[in-house]
């Protein structure tokens, strides 16, 4: 039963937490590839630079959140989704509609979203420094809910933060927005529309520039919850989420690139293979290890890889899926 | 004053022109049709009334007003409608969001229209809720003529409806084309098949090399025999 609890936390948990972070930054990277064609590899500093707002805010209000008995990061939040989304849309305007109106290729858009990248983080490093800072300020600590197993036995809890209970609760919600608005508003119907054929979509009057606008909202609001979540789980640091580029993108290929629910769908098949390939299988064997024939010595780290190779694991799954199924699980767009 | 007049239009992409000055006039409750050889600049034409490339020199009118190189979406609030030859459904979205689409700038006529658009194609109804991409060619010529007439167009624009459907399709669109128009609505189309065109134009432009060859009612183009023998194959 330890072994369970054991696997529980390491596995169940952080495979969700890492999972619900890939899957939210994921869906912002396919929406603005299925509206726009270019893969925006800014996005993970808009990531940070959401987490940053939050961090400000928290600054400007530190103890706000008392009020309501959330942390005051999770208060400002709300604020800092509308700060990225408008930074989301000024990037727009300034960066990559000018090369939209020359009609430049796609390529030449990944190429600007690199400079963006670049800039987003130097601007954020020379307001907030190098080092690594917490969201939680003014006396405010991380909540940990420590759930003992009522059997026989069973010693270690399962341990659970509040922004990893908080970031589950957002994730659904905006998994089942998402879903709700590209279904049933208008608005999410016509950006549907445009994704599958934007010359027919401005035939038939829908003003693709508002289209243009509206995803940039949504990618930069999704971005600043990812960012802050992210943040409250570990510490800020001005390359809190450029690490996380690789994954996302790997998400939201496996899933199907220009699939909303494809990316949802990838996040977690990334986070999980992420917690899945570190996880220490010993620890499930060691009760059953003496059945093992006497030759066969259980090591005491039985992992696929090591903690620090994490990072190849998402890249592993990219070549994978692009040399046996390019359009990833659901039919997406092959770039 | 006609429903669309079109002045000595001059156009083409990229700096190469392919339209030369080519005239086109049709009242409110007319159907007109242009027909031509290939790369005569019929498909070019019906591009550049509504907007999708730059005219260069003349004029197009929309009732008296000049719309040339208006943007679509403008185009769309002035009552013009459009039907690409390819391409021309949401493949991904299903029938009656396909149709919804159609009337986006106009949201609150939606249901009204809806009621409309599946009494005139019936097979819509039972497929609404399927993804357009899985239709047949001809119910997606349906759901593409009933996207464009959710806006309740004036004038609707056609590029070759029948390319690439069996003679029995054809002719059942050939049908509802008379049908929309006889709804006062105002049609301008290309066409390949070019007698069965003709035969329900009340005006009709033969197109060569981007200008107007013969222009004329369709009764009368059908029966000039100089016409016949050299656009009409005999």
């Amino acid at each position: 039963m330890n072994e369970l609890v054991f696997f529980i936390n390491n596995v169940v948990i952080a495979g969700s937490v890492t999972g619900s972070i890939y899957a939210i930054g994921a869906i912002g990277v396919t929406l603005i590839f299925s509206i726009m064609r270019f893969a925006h590899f800014a996005h993970a500093d808009m990531m940070t630079f959401g987490a940053f707002m939050v961090l400000l805010l928290t600054m400007a209000f530190p103890g706000a959140g008392a009020v309501v008995g959330l942390p005051t990061p999770v208060i400002m939040l709300p604020l800092a989704m509308v700060l990225t989304a408008l930074l989301a849309v000024g990037i727009d305007k300034v960066f990559y509609k000018p090369l939209r109106a020359h009609g430049v290729k796609p390529i030449v858009m990944v190429i600007g979203s690199l400079g963006v990248t670049l800039m987003l983080q130097g601007l954020i490093r020379l307001f907030a420094g190098t080092s690594g800072q917490s969201l939680y300020m003014a006396g405010e600590r991380k909540e940990i809910y420590r759930l003992a197993l009522p059997f026989e036995g069973v010693r270690a809890p399962i341990v659970i933060t509040e922004p990893q209970v908080i970031l589950f609760v957002l994730t659904i919600a905006c998994v089942v927005g998402l879903h709700l608005f590209l279904s049933r508003s208008r608005l999410g119907k016509a950006m549907r529309a445009m994704s599958d054929n934007p010359d027919l979509a401005r035939a038939s009057g829908i003003n693709t520039n508002a289209i243009v606008a509206v995803t940039w909202v949504i990618a930069g609001g999704l971005a600043a919850i990812a960012g802050t979540l992210l943040a409250l789980d570990v510490t800020f640091k001005p390359d809190l989420s450029f690490f996380l580029l690789l994954p996302i993108f790997a998400a939201a290929i496996v899933g199907g690139v220009g699939h909303p629910y494809g990316a949802i769908a990838g996040g977690f098949v990334v986070g999980f293979a992420e917690t899945l390939a570190v996880f220490n299988w010993a620890v499930l064997l060691r009760p059953i290890a003496h059945h093992f024939p006497e030759w066969l010595e259980l090591p005491r780290n039985l992992a696929f890889v090591g903690t620090e190779y994490k990072i190849v694991v998402p890249f592993f799954i990219l070549v994978a899926i692009l040399v046996w199924r390019p359009t990833g699980i659901f039919k997406g767009k092959v770039i | 004053m006609p429903l669309l007049d079109a002045r000595d239009v001059h156009g083409g992409y990229g700096g190469m022109n392919i339209l030369n000055g080519v005239n086109m006039a049709i009242e409110a409750d007319e159907i007109g049709v242009i027909v031509g050889p290939n790369g005569a600049g019929k498909s070019t034409m019906l591009k550049a009334v509504f907007g999708l490339l730059s005219v260069t020199q003349g004029e197009i009118l929309l009732r008296g007003e000049p719309i040339h190189n208006l943007p679509p979406n403008k185009l769309v609030q002035k009552g013009m409608g459009f039907i690409p030859q390819e391409k021309n459904v949401f493949p991904s979205l299903t029938v009656k969001e396909n149709l919804e689409m159609g009337a986006f700038l106009k949201p609150q006529n939606t249901r009204r229209m809806l009621k409309q658009i599946y009494d005139f194609f019936p097979p819509l109804f039972d497929k609404r809720h399927q993804p357009a991409g899985e239709l047949s060619g001809g119910q997606r010529q349906m759901v593409a003529m009933g996207r464009a007439l959710m806006a309740e167009p004036s004038l609707l624009l056609l590029d070759e409806p029948t390319a690439g459907l069996s003679p029995l399709y054809m002719n059942e669109i050939f049908t509802q084309v008379k049908q929309i128009n006889a709804a006062g609505v105002g049609i301008l189309m290309v066409e390949q098949n070019a007698k069965q065109a003709l035969a329900i134009a009340d005006k009709g432009f033969v197109l060569a090399a981007g200008q107007n060859r013969f222009t004329d009612t369709g009764a009368a183009l059908l029966a000039d025999p100089e016409v016949a023998r050299s656009f009409l194959g005999g």
